[in-house]
């Protein structure tokens, strides 16, 4: 089971906050096919936001076709979204915690350190 | 989606003042309803219209279908919290619940029970006793075991602290989510309401200066920043809300609606509800913008 993390300063919606949280836990694979979501009265108990926002962002998985609600028993994890694998995304993943590493060792603050990160996404989309 | 409130044209007067005026608004069912303004507004003004507690001096209300009377056909299906939150403190919340399945055609005696226990509030001690948290949970218990259409809460959450205010909501919430209820809360903690409500009312001098869903006010309205601009004249569909200006920048809050073209010299921003109310806010002596 996951739970969700919302920040209401992020500018991004609440409902797209879960949508991005889910897809994010599949990619990793933290939520596998046939997993079961919390309720959305878990999710309220714990976050205490409208449950409309919730079944928001429920809907939205399964328009994307990613998760699928089963009327009586909850909502069920059905695919993984198109992309390279969980092996994958955790390796690239450990990588970028030992550079995050080692920029801080260097003296580098998080901003700059975003800011490289931005520069390099920068320049490969120029090719 | 079916309106559990109406108002049209709604005032209210006491002797020569006028607490509320003209005041339009709807509520549709299974919402959860903010209901903001500045201290004066008219809030709790309009709560009491809406439970029955008042009467008003003009325009129509529609609450549930009924017209707002202290009379039980009526207040069933209604929970009212009041701004400071009433309980009779020398008594316990066993009592409080007993007095609730005395005083109800409808109480989930169980529902209550349950709840309390599950919060772990102590039931056997006076809840002038308790703190204000558990205080404003056992008023929520007893108000949800009526199991109401409508809530209507008057700053519930105003003096409590962070984690107690986390845990109402976060209560009111799962009520919610079991369906079949509508919620009208005032408050200013602005932060709170955007999490918890879909909907939201703005009240400034006694008028409704903002009603509608927050997705679509979140959708209706952006920050515009260009060169100095006096006059308020943007173009068809644009409506200024709130304006600000340098020697050389006018910043400007600025209603769209669907369809309208902004002008293209202009940067346009996204502002949060927080932006958007407190320019509503600001709006009070300007008259009523729809």
């Amino acid at each position: 089971m996951i739970t969700f993390r919302l920040n209401t300063h992020s500018g991004v919606p609440p409902y797209l906050q879960i949508v991005q949280q889910v897809k994010q836990s599949l990619q990793v694979g933290i939520l596998r096919p046939g997993d079961k979501l919390p309720t959305v009265k878990e999710v309220v108990a714990h976050v205490a936001i409208n449950p409309n926002t919730v079944f928001k962002a429920y809907r939205e998985l399964e328009m994307q076709g990613l998760v699928e609600g089963r009327t009586g028993s909850g909502t069920f994890v059905k695919k993984r979204p198109e992309g390279p694998s969980p092996e994958i995304h955790n390796a690239l993943g450990k990588e970028l915690d030992g550079w995050v590493t080692n920029a801080k060792k260097a003296g580098l603050d998080e901003e700059e350190i975003e800011a490289l990160l931005r520069i390099a996404l920068h320049k490969s989309k120029e090719g | 989606m079916q309106a559990v409130i109406q108002t049209k044209k709604l005032g209210k007067r006491y002797g020569s003042f006028w607490a509320l005026e003209n005041c339009d608004i709807s509520v549709p069912e299974g919402s959860v309803s903010a209901l903001v303004g500045p201290n004066g507004a008219g809030k709790s003004t309009l709560l009491k219209l809406l439970v029955g507690l008042k009467s008003a001096s003009s325009g129509e209300i529609s609450v549930l279908g009924k017209e707002p009377v202290q009379h039980a056909d009526f207040l069933g299906d209604i929970g009212y919290l009041a701004q400071d939150i009433p309980l009779y403190k020398n008594l316990d919340a066993t009592e409080h619940l007993k007095m609730g399945v005395n005083l109800n055609k409808r109480f989930d005696a169980e529902f209550m029970g349950k709840r309390l226990k599950d919060l772990q509030i102590p039931l056997d001690r006076p809840v002038g006793k308790l703190s204000g948290g558990q205080r404003a949970q056992v008023a929520l218990a007893l108000a949800l075991a009526k199991k109401p259409k409508l809530l209507l809460l008057d700053e519930p959450v105003a003096a409590l602290d962070p984690l107690a205010r986390h845990d109402f909501l976060s209560s009111l919430s799962q009520a919610v989510a079991d369906g079949g209820l509508t919620v009208v809360m005032s408050s200013h903690l602005l932060a709170d309401l955007e999490r918890v409500s879909d909907h939201i009312v703005v009240l400034a001098s006694g008028r409704t200066q903002l009603c509608d869903d927050i997705e679509t006010v979140l959708k209706e309205h952006k920050i515009l920043i260009g060169p100095r601009k006096d006059e308020r004249e943007l173009g068809e569909g644009l409506t200024v809300i709130h304006e600000t200006h340098t020697a050389r920048q006018s910043t400007l809050l600025t209603r769209v609606v669907k369809g309208a073209k902004v002008p293209s010299d202009w940067q346009q921003h996204e502002p949060n509800i927080e932006e958007i109310i407190l320019a509503y806010m600001g709006q009070g002596n300007e008259g009523v913008v729809r």
